[in-house]
């Protein structure tokens, strides 16, 4: 049965609807589509790729993780202290990512071992998360040395490394859940978490690891956000969850678990994100607009994705006769 | 020769209630054993314990002469047992080889990658096993009920299964697939594995099964080799009296006022120029095969699926509109699914009771929900449908199929409807629960509602029915009244057609 051309040009959509952004921006700002642009879209987009591709695991088993920004937010307070304090790039890398993988090990004890709803435990630890980046940074901004920003300058094979990394981790990502058994358990536990555990799957365990990796992610992402900003405000790291979450639902990751790619979705969101915003600046949009353009685009995420599963729903009714 | 699976004085009780009192027995390599009984008799307690979900508080388990006592399922499937859910267990988010390889992939060289070729390629040969001609890569949601329960048992013949349990296998099935399926079982027994086979549908037990172990109240209540039983023997001894008749007496037919009306409804692909009328007081069986586009029918009698063309008309009116919109004209829907569909598995028998028709259990002025009148109403509707032993607090999750069914029944007869439609009401229900539903349904109609019965089992139909129609490729493929029900007749009307072209 081939599937109907409304089925596919659904699920086709946010390609369409990058192509439709580009477009018009490229008519309304000349400098919009150049190769700098292009670039500059491509680095500011790296570290929401990465987070996001964290985020689409977490999304496929069906729960949520809006503690990432916070995990960005302690990892790049103590990166940055140790920076200063004149330790080599290396260990603040390590620790960064260290310091994800220990979130993210605090929010699958949480949602695995003691069954808290993922929506409730990740939000407790948003706050406690935000609350120690407070304090490990005073609520000061803190302005990292220059051999910082070397992983955020760098431009191996002409484009910037955090682009190669975000690229990286999405192929990863995406082998992991197309070609690895344990991609495919998640599918399995997003479709029928009773079913997986009847299937002798090891739910628990895959659920503590979607979150670890979430965590991981979230410290790879913010140590590349980091190396592009180049200091710590106290604000760092905001709403990195809520970017992550639209990237992978407006990608075609359903939130209800079990369906849901890497790539391209999730990276083809992340990418239609900032495309958006870049080109807003670049068209001089009112600032005032940006919240109701974020509001307007997870609307839209949010109203494709029930189209189509809808619509996928009823073209996959079974076919009683066949009609002359 | 040691038994593939010997079970001796098994207990186990759930919060101090005793559900099963020692239960021994045994089924041989190459045999079919029959596992009968009433909802609630322990059966699938028992199998639970067999396939590792759930401990036993006393006895002992032997696989192949060994000793045996599974803590999770992963140790049921390690000794070879494998367990065909009455719930099907696939994902149809994943393909058939996916599902067919979940817990073991194909791998190369050590490496952490599936190796799909050989996952495909082993999968196609199962799927030829059984007889499924689909491509192993098809998405398991694209599959039919019936093809979804083969890939089941290919599952368990792909896991190298030495005990094969199967939990009402055929109840999703129609006349043909079934058919497959009983075929498949002999040559897996003739392959070497013993199968334990649960099933309400006491002649295919007779049919297919070597030995049969009845349950009841948690006890062996007979056993024996199948054929020195008979359905009538089974069925005393699951109830443990004589049997009253299972269908109610023959009723006088209604009056001839029609009550619905359809009129050439169609939808491409779906059906076609499908019209009947339902009389006041009439009970109208449906009867087709699996696939017929009966539960379609009744999906767009209730306004959950639309139609490009026909009408509809509820006592001369047009009915139109969603389930709302009808059920305020008088319509009731009893789903196929009542897991799915029927009730809110969580949520109490009482709020499942109340469901439909809690805006006439509210009081002026600002339409709170009157509890008094609420549980008398539930408790007036408990009596009613013989709900016996369900606490109203109760998670509905909790309770039988069959009581399930009465709690759903219950929910639509609180204000009686002018129209009630049922889709395979009795599926998965214990006998005596049965005969409750059927003289339910008479009763109902003899007040003058209309009750249209879709069901797959013609007995049932042809016990309950005043008339039958028979759907076959989404239309009306045959009209038989009362004295015209002839098994044959009605089962060669319900075949398909070649369509030529």
């Amino acid at each position: 049965m081939p599937r109907p051309l409304a089925l596919r040009l659904l699920e086709a959509a946010p390609l369409l609807l990058f192509l439709a952004v580009i477009l018009l921006f490229g008519t309304q700002s000349a400098g919009f589509l150049t190769a700098a642009n292009a670039a500059q879209i491509l680095a500011q987009a790296a570290p929401t790729v990465i987070v996001a591709v964290g985020m689409t695991f977490v999304l496929l088993t069906a729960g949520v993780d809006l503690s990432v920004g916070a995990l960005m937010f302690i990892g790049a307070g103590v990166a940055g202290h140790l920076a200063i304090a004149g330790y080599p790039l290396p260990v603040s890398i390590a620790v960064m990512v260290a310091i994800g993988v220990a979130g993210g090990g605090v929010n699958a004890l949480l949602v695995s071992r003691f069954g808290l709803v993922p929506f409730v435990a990740t939000l407790a630890t948003l706050y406690i998360g935000r609350g120690l980046g407070r304090w490990i940074t005073e609520t000061r901004a803190m302005n990292l040395p220059e051999s910082f920003l070397v992983i955020g300058a760098s431009e191996p094979l002409g484009l910037p490394l955090p682009v190669w990394a975000a690229a990286a981790v999405a192929v990863a990502g995406q082998c992991v859940l197309s070609t690895t058994p344990f991609g495919r358990y998640l599918y399995a536990l997003g479709a029928d978490p009773e079913g997986a555990r009847k299937a002798g799957l090891p739910t628990r365990r895959l659920i503590a690891a979607v979150y670890v990796i979430s965590g991981a992610c979230a410290g790879l992402g913010g140590l590349l956000a980091l190396a592009r900003l180049g200091a710590v405000s106290p604000r760092f790291g905001e709403f990195y969850e809520f970017d992550a979450i639209t990237a992978s639902v407006l990608g075609g990751t359903s939130l209800y678990g079990g369906r849901g790619r890497v790539l391209p979705d999730t990276v083809v969101g992340a990418l239609l994100i900032k495309t958006i915003f870049s080109g807003l600046v670049s068209v001089q949009a009112d600032p005032y607009l940006y919240p109701l353009i974020t509001a307007t685009i997870i609307f839209l995420a949010v109203a494709v994705d029930s189209a189509r599963s809808r619509l996928a729903a009823r073209l996959t009714r079974r076919v009683i006769r066949v009609d002359a | 020769m040691n038994a593939a699976v010997a079970m001796a004085g098994i207990q186990k009780a759930f919060g101090g209630v005793p559900v099963l009192r020692g239960i021994t027995l045994e089924v041989a390599p190459g045999s079919i054993l029959g596992l009968v009984g009433e909802n609630g008799a322990g059966k699938s307690t028992l199998m639970n314990i067999l396939g590792g979900n759930v401990q036993p508080d006393a006895g002992s388990i032997s696989v192949g002469g060994q000793p045996f006592s599974p803590r999770t399922p992963a140790d049921a499937r390690t000794a070879g047992i494998a367990f065909v859910h009455q719930e099907l267990t696939l994902f149809g988010n994943l393909t058939i080889a996916e599902n067919l390889h979940l817990t073991r992939f194909p791998r190369r060289w050590g490496l952490p990658w599936i190796d799909r070729r050989a996952s495909v390629r082993q999968a196609a040969d199962l799927l030829a096993r059984v007889g499924l001609s689909q491509r192993a890569d098809m998405l398991v949601e694209r599959l039919t009920a019936g093809e979804r329960q083969l890939v089941e048992i290919a599952r368990a013949i792909g896991a190298q299964a030495r005990v094969l349990i199967l939990d009402e296998p055929t109840t999703s099935l129609g006349a043909v697939e079934r058919g497959r399926l009983l075929s498949l079982l002999r040559e897996l027994q003739d392959a070497g594995l013993a199968i334990i086979f649960i099933s309400h549908e006491l002649s295919e037990v007779l049919q297919i099964c070597d030995s049969v172990v009845v349950l009841r109240d948690g006890q062996v209540a007979g056993t024996g080799s199948a054929s020195t039983f008979s359905v009538q023997s089974l069925v005393a001894l699951m109830v443990g009296r004589e049997v009253r008749q299972l269908y109610p007496p023959v009723r006088a037919p209604g009056n001839q006022e029609p009550l619905l009306e359809v009129r050439r409804l169609g939808e491409p692909s779906v059906a076609h120029e499908i019209s009947l009328t339902l009389h006041r007081g009439e009970m109208l069986g449906v009867f087709g095969l699996m696939g017929a586009g009966r539960s379609e029918l009744a999906r767009m009698l209730f306004g959950l699926d639309r139609h490009t063309s026909g009408d509809v008309l509820l006592e001369g009116r047009p009915l139109s509109g969603g389930p709302a919109q009808r059920i305020r004209r008088g319509l009731a829907f009893v789903t196929e699914d009542r897991r799915q569909d029927g009730l809110c598995l969580e949520a109490p028998v009482a709020d499942n009771m109340t469901l439909v028709h809690l805006a006439a259990l509210t009081r002026t002025p600002l339409r709170l929900i009157d509890r008094a009148a609420l549980r008398a109403e539930v408790a007036r509707m408990s009596t009613d449908v013989r709900l016996t032993r369900a606490a109203p607090h109760l998670p509905a999750g909790r309770l039988s199929g069959g009581n399930q069914q009465k709690v759903i029944l219950a929910k639509w007869l609180l204000r009686p409807p002018r129209v009630l439609i049922l889709d395979e009401p009795t599926r998965g229900i214990d006998v005596g629960a049965r005969g409750e539903i059927y003289e339910l349904l008479h009763r109902l109609a003899d007040t003058g509602t209309g009750v249209l019965v879709i069901s797959s089992e013609l007995e049932e139909l042809t016990g309950i029915c005043d008339r039958i129609l028979v759907m076959r490729q989404g239309e009306i493929g045959g009209e038989f009244p009362r004295d015209r029900f002839v098994r044959e007749d009605l089962l060669r009307a319900a075949l398909p057609v070649r369509v030529s072209g």
